[in-house]
């Protein structure tokens, strides 16, 4: 950094070659834009059409099925669709939630307190990031089956809660958004030490914890393999793993392909939205390590 | 940071002795939990093998005993695991190259001063990260259905062969897609926020040396780059051999995909399917072994060539 530090001259350049804007840089983004956006559109258009309309009109057209198609999906297995969109909300919701609070208070300790085991603890917390967690998947499952927790609630929560990354993240986040010398005031007045972290750090790590909690959220929501093998009762599934259940039946069921179109649109529109209202929140600088400790 | 005046006593660490074993037990209950105990367990288990005595009938009948190396032996030998794996390492080859390069040239794109729509494209292509893997497959396996997907429609009404992306080994491509459509804005937001970290002051003297874009790109950005590079690859690594969620998924539309397509795919059907679960303990410790090692590997690679003076 030095050597970059050395040259900061700042001299305006020639106005003229800033703003003559890159049509083909401009292009291949545009590009880029249509090819991520065009699955999405299709499933808005496809949502529309009934189950003939399907398979017989140009795929971008609309149709006018979308309330006949959206009364089929409230109707098929007495509105179960609705039931796996409130478990997907708990599961992603608490679990990302409970997440960020273990990872907040585990990464604070991590950042302010010296204590023996400190860098052990940490060096085998973080290299949790890279055991490959979808294959703890099997024997997590078995050893849950053991204590008869498979098939419940708990069984996809809990397992979820522990996220090595964002304890490494909450880490990074403490140790440069809390100052020591504001934990020692408050030491100096006389607060506890759980009070100090409640009232005094909580706070101040709330971008950092919000990220964490958006990773986690997005991780949870996204985690199929989990659900799928811890649940068989079809009311605690969250949204994936039912409308993979959906598809499934589809192939001898094409009229349930409507239902598994319509379901996917409904599933991504609060992601989306809450992607769009979030994403000035999201601290990815925070992943991408240019945070300064 | 805006740190209240209060110096004068810098009493480090006076906090009372048990405090942070506390505020970490949480985390290293549940990493024991979860973590440590299905490790210790997966381990255990691979040793492990049943016997059955008689007909395997009635209580008693079936009793698990030590095993030693067989089930690795059994999971080493298996052809089936082989060839998955191979799969996996080609998509990989494939998959990492073209997503990371893709989300490099957005994030270069997008950091270039004079691109427009660069909020709107921004925000498009990091959309997908917010759909699942499973709801990405279901879309992408819509569009590839030769009955439902617009270029098909399209190919048909220009008199044009309608190739079907669901057989043989267009599935292949087929699922590499998905995983680029759902990975590459992710990425491309990570490299992309840290060229922001960049002063601007670099490239402005760069350009006063008349250097091009391209050339400040080349030269300057993509070695800035680097060690955010380095770990969204390992991210990407680690990702890629547990692929599992879309060829599931694009398996309900075809039957070009074995129940035996990636190794997790093995390790789910011997398991649950099969009820053998001691081999797919011993296929899974192979799969966590070969990532670790491939991933350790990788850094360590790297960290000696990019990082060569800095010690990390």
């Amino acid at each position: 950094m030095t050597l970059l530090q050395e040259r900061k001259t700042t001299i305006p350049v020639r106005p003229g070659a800033r703003h003559r804007p890159s049509w083909l840089g401009t292009a291949i983004l545009l590009v880029g834009a249509i090819y991520c956006l065009l699955p999405i559109a299709w499933v808005v258009a496809a949502a529309t059409k009934n189950g003939s309309d399907l398979f017989t009109t140009f795929t971008f057209a609309p149709g006018t099925g979308f309330a006949e198609n959206l009364g089929d999906l409230s109707a098929n297995g007495g509105g179960i669709y609705w039931q796996w969109l409130a478990n997907t909300a708990i599961y992603a919701g608490v679990g990302g939630a409970l997440s960020a609070l273990v990872s907040g208070i585990s990464g604070y300790t991590l950042a302010k307190y010296r204590f023996a085991g400190r860098s052990a603890i940490f060096n085998v917390l973080l290299a949790g990031v890279l055991v490959p967690g979808i294959t703890l998947a099997v024997p997590q499952y078995l050893l849950l089956a053991k204590v008869g927790l498979t098939d419940t609630y708990w069984s996809v929560l809990l397992p979820q809660i522990i996220s090595p990354y964002g304890i490494y993240l909450a880490r990074i986040y403490a140790a440069a958004a809390v100052p020591d010398t504001v934990v020692e005031a408050a030491r100096t007045d006389g607060a506890g030490e759980f009070r100090i972290f409640a009232r005094v750090a909580l706070p101040m790590m709330v971008p950092g914890l919000v990220t964490v909690f958006l990773f986690q959220f997005v991780a949870i929501w996204n985690n199929f393999l989990l659900p799928f093998i811890m649940l068989s009762s079809d009311d605690k599934f969250p949204v994936t793993v039912g409308l993979f259940t959906l598809l499934n039946q589809g192939s001898t069921v094409p009229a349930l392909y409507s239902l598994v179109i319509i379901g996917s649109l409904l599933s991504i529109i609060p992601l989306i939205v809450l992607f769009l209202t979030l994403q000035r929140h999201w601290r990815t600088d925070l992943i991408s390590g240019a945070v300064k400790g | 940071m805006n740190a209240p005046a209060t110096t004068g006593r810098t009493r480090k660490g006076t906090a009372p002795r048990g405090v942070p074993y506390v505020f970490l037990a949480p985390a290293i209950i549940l990493f024991t939990l979860f973590l440590l105990l299905p490790i210790g367990y997966a381990i255990y288990l691979s040793f492990r093998r049943v016997k059955v005595s008689g007909l395997g009938l009635g209580k008693g009948a079936r009793t698990e005993i030590w095993a030693g190396l067989d089930n690795y032996a059994t999971a080493l030998g298996d052809p089936e695991l082989l060839g998955s794996a191979l799969r996996v390492l080609l998509y990989g080859l494939v998959l990492i190259p073209l997503m990371l390069g893709l989300a490099l040239l957005f994030a270069l794109l997008l950091d270039a001063p004079r691109v427009r729509f660069g909020r709107f494209a921004k925000l498009a292509i990091f959309l997908p990260y917010a759909v699942p893997g499973v709801i990405a497959s279901m879309l992408w396996g819509f569009l590839y259905l030769p009955a439902v997907s617009p270029f098909n429609y399209v190919l048909d009404a220009a008199g044009l062969p309608e190739p079907n992306m669901l057989s043989g080994g267009s599935v292949f491509l087929a699922i590499v897609n998905i995983a680029v459509w759902g990975g590459v804005g992710f990425n491309m937001i990570v490299l992309f926020t840290s060229l922001r970290a960049v002063p601007g002051e670099i490239y402005e003297s760069a350009q006063l040396d008349g250097a091009s874009d391209l050339q400040i790109a080349l030269r300057i950005k993509i070695p800035l780059l680097m060690p955010s590079l380095i770990m969204t690859t390992v991210f990407s690594l680690i990702a890629t051999l547990q692929v599992f969620t879309e060829p599931l998924t694009i398996r309900s539309l075809t039957n070009s995909i074995s129940s035996t397509w990636t190794p997790l795919m093995k390790v789910y059907r011997d398991a649950f399917s099969q009820n053998d679960i001691y081999s797919a303990a011993a296929s899974s410790v192979v799969i966590a072994l070969v990532t670790l090692v491939l991933s350790f590997g990788f850094l360590r690679l790297v960290s000696r060539q990019a990082f060569g003076g800095e010690n990390r």
